[in-house]
């Protein structure tokens, strides 16, 4: 505990290497190389989570993950799967369907090559999943959203809000399922938790007209005056900035709106961004220690963005390597050159504080942030 | 600093006002404490202060409420927050973040203060209230006391001159609510804040209070004056005035030195009087003691240990009740009272050891064969009770529990009488909803009856009513285990009581002897007559006849 928040990272330098790692994922079905992802984001979790309650949410992640990826097995082996094979592995009762099902297979012939495709497939999006838990273990989410502009900062709060609310509410429910045994009542099946759906809504309920009156006790949601002309200004600038960006988006999709498209949807940007500036000077919130985005936050952001570039890179220039046939069946190999780009993920185990209680760091400087 | 000018709030929908007019005024620096039974308006009065009252409540509020000058009525809460600060009954629905820094820099964030300001007065406040070693610990992992500082710290930062507070040592163990009080004495004579403070365990902070407001029963007009005074009018009082008023003291004591320097004549009294036989009423510790005539045990606790996460809530753990017998489990928060309850009802299951209870083991007991044999009345009543009305609750229990229908209804027309079958079980009081939650329970006869917490939020005449139900129960042959942090309450019903500590036993004998030598869990009524062992007030009348 003695090294506080005056050396943790930037959540969003998280957020970011998490989310790079996964972009990576989506490039590639070679199951070594994503193995390899999994092994990365799973050594730096270990090596940098913080001890706190979300930083269990890890696993919750790899569970949901492992379940995806045998969903998408189960529908291959069921369902059949549009890859022609040759590897017969087991031939299943085939369930005859209408013609006007036709196309859809319920049983049949499952073969090797419609399960190893089944198998890459999953796990490009079980990757994908643990990215995501990476970045949530790693980084409270609550204090990602404190990071925005002054203007959205009452959603944010919301959202914070709406965030631990989730807990609490599993919370009750498992209380008042176990209330139900004390009146000799099963505590199991779907019943009991159909009747604690009410008094747990309603306590939800409470809790949230509680919290609000604190938080308006405690002077959420004062605001500055400001000049008329500057609200209509504001008003003008997003409402005008957010029409540019639609019809900008139209535009450049359209094939004819090739030309005004781009411009539009640029100066729609630059007005809803200035609006949003202005909008915040209605707050007079300050922050108390903002999280300073400094070298160790660009290097752990830059190591994930350059796993995502270099395997991109990859993507284009050697497809074969990172797409693995099935038809017909081959082991994949490890591409060396990619292998050794995901190996740069890595980097933030080294740069990012440890979560290990080291002994306090002599001079942490206390900036005013 | 805070005026209230011949104020009246009328809710929405209320025909009658809650409070009708209040007027009275809190000097500056200091501690006003309101007291008065459950159901007169104390909440109302606090949140007034904040503006909470009428403008989130919605109402209508006649006359006038200024605080440092400013009205209430054109002022809105948050316009209030930089000189009123407000914690609530619970801490935990006052928290907006979840570490504990970033909820001590809530509100000054959002008054917008400079980023120097907050940092220096984040620190100033982590140490006058003990906290700098959990500033980086999420919320949720605390503590009861440790959460109740970090509310009251929460609102000290923005340096308010005047902090509000609803019963905010009930929910504490005597040792944490000592530490919060600390803090508050601390506040008013070091930082001249102004305190104003509703609590039901008068024992606990009456000594404290420069004035007492007394809200004598609904609509009745508050008075004020100096607590020696209002003691001696008020319906609601501590074990130190009940014993003051006993024995003819004037002015009344109100902290247990003040008592001690003239009971000794009281000893002299009580000293000839004979104690072992005070009356029918109450069996005396001793004959509880298990002897080879006792009955055969109900509750049978051998080496039990549990394992929560990663957490040891108990190990080793002996227990035996025999029927008939009233047991408290006593400790600090969070030293598996709860846990062991839980255990003998079968919520728990253990990791090692066993759990006998009327022969049957509860965690692999089929719900309906164990609500005959054990009933658990949960910390929160609220837990157990689905239904809309009163009269759908008591339906509903005659069929989960296999009883003659009307068994509910009577034995709550018995408890409490006076409760409207129509009536939703959330519109009761605290005490109302207790009892309607131990109706429910005792609709099944079960032979041992567990209580979490009971006088949580109950004002002494709830409590008085409770201790009598319970005492009968008792008599009728029911064995009852409560876990308490309300040592008064303990010194009144229990024959025995079991301390815990981080999920072990560490003693486990007749009430006078355990609590007697323990000073947290002594009741004053100990402490005023020690060494004598006398346990409440009203062992001392009927021993003075």
């Amino acid at each position: 505990m003695a090294d506080g928040r005056g050396s943790q990272l930037h959540p969003g330098a998280w957020w970011l290497w998490a989310l790079a790692l996964g972009t990576a994922a989506t490039r590639t079905t070679n199951p070594l190389l994503l193995a390899l992802l999994i092994a990365v984001s799973a050594y730096v979790v270990a090596t940098c989570r913080p001890d706190t309650p979300w930083a269990h949410s890890y696993s919750a992640f790899v569970k949901l993950a492992l379940a995806v990826l045998l969903i998408r097995l189960f529908f291959a082996v069921a369902l059949g799967s549009p890859i022609p094979g040759t590897h017969v592995l087991v031939t299943l009762p085939e369930v005859p369907l209408p013609h006007w099902a036709q196309g859809i297979r319920l049983g049949g012939e499952v073969t090797a090559e419609a399960l190893v495709f089944a198998l890459y497939d999953g796990l490009k999006l079980a990757t994908l999943l643990i990215c995501v838990g990476t970045a949530n273990a790693l980084a409270n989410p609550a204090r990602l959203l404190k990071s925005l502009p002054g203007a959205l900062y009452e959603i944010g709060v919301a959202v914070v809000v709406a965030l631990t609310f989730a807990p609490n509410l599993i919370a009750d429910v498992q209380r008042l399922r176990a209330a139900r045994r004390l009146r000799g009542r099963p505590d199991k099946g779907v019943r009991g938790l159909l009747q604690v759906g009410l008094p747990v809504l309603e306590g939800a309920l409470e809790r949230s007209v509680s919290l609000a009156a604190a938080m308006d006790a405690r002077g959420y949601g004062r605001t500055a005056d400001v000049p008329a002309p500057v609200r209509r200004t504001t008003a003008a600038l997003t409402l005008g900035g957010l029409l540019g960006v639609c019809a900008g988006t139209y535009g450049l999709l359209t094939a004819e709106g090739g030309t005004y498209g781009l411009p539009l949807l640029l100066v729609g940007l630059a007005a809803a961004l200035g609006g949003l500036r202005l909008g915040g000077r209605r707050s007079i919130r300050t922050r108390y220690r903002p999280d300073s985005w400094g070298v160790r936050a660009w290097l752990v952001a830059g190591s994930g963005a350059a796993v995502a570039a270099l395997l991109a890179l990859a993507a284009s220039a050697d497809p074969d390597a990172l797409h693995p046939g099935v038809v017909p069946l081959v082991a994949p190999a490890l591409p060396l050159w990619p292998a050794a780009a995901v190996l740069l993920g890595l980097l933030p185990a080294f740069v990012a504080p440890s979560s290990a209680p080291a002994p306090a760091p002599t001079s942490a400087p206390k900036e005013p942030s | 600093m805070i005026r209230f000018e011949d104020v009246s709030v009328t809710y929405d929908g209320a025909a009658e006002p809650a409070v009708r007019g209040v007027d009275f005024e809190v000097p500056e620096g200091e501690l006003v404490l309101l007291v008065g039974p459950s159901g007169t308006g104390k909440s109302t009065i606090l949140n007034s202060v904040s503006g909470l009252v009428p403008h989130f409540t919605g109402g209508t509020l006649r006359g006038r409420v200024t605080v440092a000058g400013r009205d209430t009525r054109t002022h809105k809460p948050r316009e209030l927050a930089d000189v009123v600060g407000t914690v609530g009954q619970d801490p935990l629905s006052h928290f907006v973040t979840d570490t504990v820094e970033d909820e001590l820099a809530y509100g000054m964030e959002s008054l917008g203060l400079a980023p120097d300001v907050m940092r220096r007065r984040v620190e100033e406040t982590l140490d006058l209230l003990g906290l700098a070693d959990l500033r980086d610990r999420p919320i949720a992992t605390l503590s009861g006391g440790q959460q109740q500082r970090v509310a009251i710290g929460s609102v000290l930062t923005p340096h308010p001159r005047v902090l509000v507070l609803d019963e905010p040592t009930s929910a504490l163990d005597p040792a944490a609510a000592e530490e919060v009080l600390a803090v508050l004495q601390r506040l008013v004579h070091d930082l001249g804040t102004t305190v104003l403070l509703a609590e039901h365990r008068l024992e606990r902070v009456v000594q404290y209070a420069d004035q007492v407001a007394v809200l004598p029963a609904p609509g009745a007009a508050l008075l004020l004056g100096t607590p020696a005074e209002m003691m001696a009018v008020s319906p609601v009082y501590p074990p130190v005035v009940g014993l003051g008023r006993l024995a003819g003291w004037s002015p009344l004591p109100l902290s247990v030195r003040d008592a001690r320097r003239r009971a000794g004549d009281l000893r002299e009294r009580l000293a000839g009087a004979v104690r072992e036989v005070p009356s029918g009423t109450r069996p005396t510790p001793s004959s509880s003691a298990p002897s080879p005539s006792t009955p055969a045990p109900i509750a049978e606790v051998r080496a039990l240990a549990v394992r929560r996460a990663r957490v040891q809530a108990l190990r080793h753990v002996d227990l035996t009740v025999t029927p008939g017998e009233t047991v408290a489990l006593m400790g600090r928060n969070g030293a598996g009272k709860s846990t062991l309850l839980g255990a003998l009802v079968g919520l728990v299951e253990p990791s090692g050891g066993t759990v006998r209870v009327g022969g049957l083991t509860p965690h692999r007991t089929r719900p309906k064969d164990l609500v005959r044999k054990v009933g658990l009345v949960p910390q929160e009543p609220r837990d157990l009770l689905y239904a809309d009305t009163v009269a759908g609750e008591c339906a509903a229990a005659d069929r989960d529990a296999d009883a003659e229908p009307g068994t509910c209804r009577a034995l709550l027309s018995d408890l409490l009488p006076g409760v409207a079958d129509d009536t939703h079980p959330r519109d009761l009081s605290e005490g109302q909803r207790l009892t309607l939650a131990l109706a429910v329970i005792l609709t099944a006869r079960p032979p041992l009856l567990l209580l979490d917490e009971p006088t949580r939020g109950l004002d002494y005449a709830a409590k008085a009513r409770l201790v009598r139900l319970l005492r009968s129960l008792a008599a009728e042959g029911h064995a009852i285990v409560l876990a308490t942090h309300d040592v008064e309450l303990a010194a009144e019903l229990a024959h025995r009581v079991v301390l815990l500590a981080e999920g072990e036993v560490i003693a486990d004998g007749p009430t006078t002897e355990v609590v007697v030598s323990s000073p947290s869990f002594a009741p004053q009524v100990t402490k005023i007559l020690a060494p004598q062992q006398w346990l409440t007030v009203t062992q001392v009348r009927e021993a003075l006849g």
